[in-house]
């Protein structure tokens, strides 16, 4: 098998506080290869951003990587340090976040901060990187670009801007994205425009994405492969249509089923009682254990690993008895 | 035969008025600008049943909720209330901006038992906050306790206890659980249907959600620039979609049942309320628009309580049904 384009590993980031040390991502190992979208989901605090915000090198202090490694095509990258990653960030490595006008600057009309994006990581000349940020803009369907491409941000809609926003991860052609919600400021006519494009620039491109969301539906509309978070850890990790369709994680099933269908009428939702654990209060064994139905005495001893097979589950492997 | 319904509404209209300064508008010689964010919306919701609105931002629909509630009074149209007046409550999308931060819990809940019955003695106002808290699901104790101590799955429950303490019979929702995670949310939906069925409330529901929408509400109207385009019972709704707006919106949501489909999207953007296209405002969007959808403006029509579109090319009722598949295959290959 190819070598996969993003390979984490044992992947923890922890934050130190006055009162004790905070995992927000705790051992997770992911990779994705190249023209391979891999979708992140969680619940608000499940560590899909931390995940996100560690492979570009941009936790906020004082979070850390405390453990495991980040490699991009088989180069270690988690060790760079600041100067390192400015190289590797915007060149190898494009970002979109979830609010366009807060990613674009707002004095600087979007010629000007794609050129400049152009320059610095692809040493063009000037008129070259104007070419460029004009295809860059046609391609991610920006109507006129010709006339567009001197208008400043405010001058766009907000499906507008997250494809602007989208051409400038795609100015140096980077071999991995990383989308942290971004269709989520949009509406869902504007949403299922800027997921389209986004597939078809990681087919045509063969860059890898991961897309990071808490909506089940763009996952199960973009991804090709989806890891499911919950407290810090990877629950279930799998191809779309079997974990959408085929939960086994009772965690995962839960959050399927409290989902209101289009499809069929039902009385009631499927209830998770309860909320994620705060990072501070970690139930010991499956962090999931205190909501879980299903669970025994080794879930709350025993931590279950995703080692064997894609569900993080004592009842999966081997029973939830000791 | 039919009793009245609890809520009718009938032409409303809300314009804003967004014009520049009036300097400005003087040495510019700019003309005034009117936004209209409600144009001439009619609806009515029997007593117990929930009518939701949706549609996309800008559509108007948070607008109608507040002109319903009376923050904001109409320009036009008329708004009937059959009940009592003190009894309508409104629960806001944000449970971190809509609850005082510097109020404990019991205050906040206390707060319309205390503005409608002022006499009302201590000790039985916090006996019936005691139990507000635990009908949504949360402990007596937590009166004591200050919102920002709670998550927003909890946040939004107190929110519930507070507009439940003016016993209402009607409640206006304004996205309740957009601010929420997709778990949480399924908690404070299946907690407000519980309440609908215990209480007898009617719902007044807003969201831009359709699956949301199809789990809550008896009918639902979807709206487009200021005004219904489609409005009917959410089974037929969902089974015969006729306004081309309504087929693309169903069209554009993502299907967990169907995953990984490829599909074109729906081209274009909502336009600007402040300058709406003549015609149909959905016109410049619309795959069946032809001549007089650019000049006239559709009214809504079909069957009165039943299925009504606002559209010229909507089909005929018998053929309404199937229409529906052809029209989808159409515009996926487009």
């Amino acid at each position: 098998m190819a070598e996969p384009v993003l390979d984490i590993r044992n992947l923890s980031v922890a934050f130190p506080t006055r009162h004790g040390v905070l995992t927000a991502v705790d051992d997770i190992s992911l990779e994705i290869a190249a023209g391979e979208i891999l979708g992140v989901v969680g619940e608000s605090g499940a560590g899909k951003s931390m995940t996100g915000m560690a492979v570009l090198g941009l936790l906020e202090p004082p979070g850390r990587i405390a453990a495991g490694e980040i490699r991009l095509e088989g180069e270690r990258i988690d060790q760079l340090g600041e100067a390192g990653m400015q190289k590797v960030r915007g060149r190898r490595i494009g970002a979109i976040f979830q609010d366009p006008l807060t990613s674009l600057h707002p004095l600087f009309s979007v010629g000007d901060q794609l050129v400049e994006t152009i320059r610095f990581h692809l040493k063009l000349g000037r008129d070259a990187a104007r070419a460029r940020a004009l295809d860059l803009l046609r391609e991610v369907g920006i109507p006129a670009a010709e006339s567009r491409i001197d208008h400043y941000p405010h001058q766009f809609s907000g499906g507008m801007r997250q494809r602007v926003v989208i051409a400038l991860a795609l100015s140096a052609d980077p071999d991995l994205i990383i989308a942290d919600e971004p269709t989520t400021a949009l509406d869902v006519s504007i949403q299922a425009q800027i997921t389209a494009l986004l597939k078809r620039l990681c087919r045509e491109h063969g860059t890898a994405v991961m897309l990071v969301t808490h909506d089940m539906g763009v996952i199960a509309e973009t991804a090709d492969r989806v890891a499911v978070m919950y407290a810090g850890r990877l629950a279930e990790v799998g191809p779309v249509a079997e974990v959408v369709r085929q939960p086994r994680h009772p965690y995962t099933k839960g959050l399927m089923g409290s989902i209101p269908s289009l499809r069929r009428e039902v009385e009631e939702l499927v209830q998770i009682d309860g909320s994620m654990p705060r990072l501070n209060a970690i139930p010991r064994g499956c962090a999931f254990n205190p909501r879980c139905g299903h669970a025994g005495p080794r879930c709350r001893k025993e931590r279950p690993s995703l080692a064997h097979g894609r569900v993080a589950c004592w009842l999966e492997q081997g029973g939830v008895q000791p | 035969m039919s009793t009245f319904p609890l809520l009718e509404v009938d032409g409303l209209e809300r314009r804003f008025d967004v014009s520049a300064p009036w300097l400005n508008r003087v040495i510019e010689r700019r003309p005034k600008q009117i936004l209209k964010a409600v144009d001439g919306v009619s609806f009515s919701i029997p007593r117990g049943e929930t009518l939701a609105l949706v549609g996309e931002s800008g559509c108007g629909k948070s607008t109608i909720a507040k002109l319903v509630v009376g923050l904001y009074p109409p320009s036009g149209g008329t708004i009937t209330f059959r009940g009592d007046e003190r009894r309508v409550q409104m629960i806001f999308q944000d449970p971190f901006a809509s609850l005082n931060p510097r109020w404990r819990v019991g205050r906040i809940v206390a707060e319309p038992i205390r503005t409608l019955e002022p006499g009302r003695p201590d000790a039985e106002v916090e006996a019936r906050v005691a139990e507000l808290l635990a009908t949504v699901g949360l402990n007596a104790g937590d009166g004591t306790k200050y919102p920002h101590e709670f998550s927003g799955g909890q946040r939004q429950r107190i929110s519930i206890a507070r507009a439940l303490a003016g016993e209402p019979e009607f409640l206006v929702c304004d996205e309740p659980t957009s601010a929420l995670d997709v778990s949480v949310q399924a908690q404070i939906l299946n907690l407000m249907k519980r309440l609908q069925r215990q209480f007898e409330l009617t719902y007044l529901f807003i969201s831009h959600d359709l699956s949301v929408v199809r789990h809550m509400a008896d009918t639902i109207a979807v709206m487009y620039l200021g005004r219904i385009v489609e409005i009917a019972p959410t089974a037929e709704l969902f089974a015969h979609p006729r306004h081309p707006y309504t087929r693309l919106l169903l069209e554009t949501i993502p299907d967990l049942e169907a995953p990984k489909r490829d599909r074109t999207p729906m081209a274009g953007e909502v336009p600007s309320p402040i300058d709406p296209p003549e015609g149909c405002a959905f016109h410049p969007r619309c795959p069946l628009a032809f001549d007089r959808c650019k000049t006239e403006r559709p009214e809504l029509a079909g069957e009165p309580d039943r299925h009504r579109t606002a559209c010229f090319a909507a089909l005929p009722v018998a053929s309404a049904a199937s229409c529906v598949a052809p029209a989808r295959a159409q515009s996926r290959s487009t």
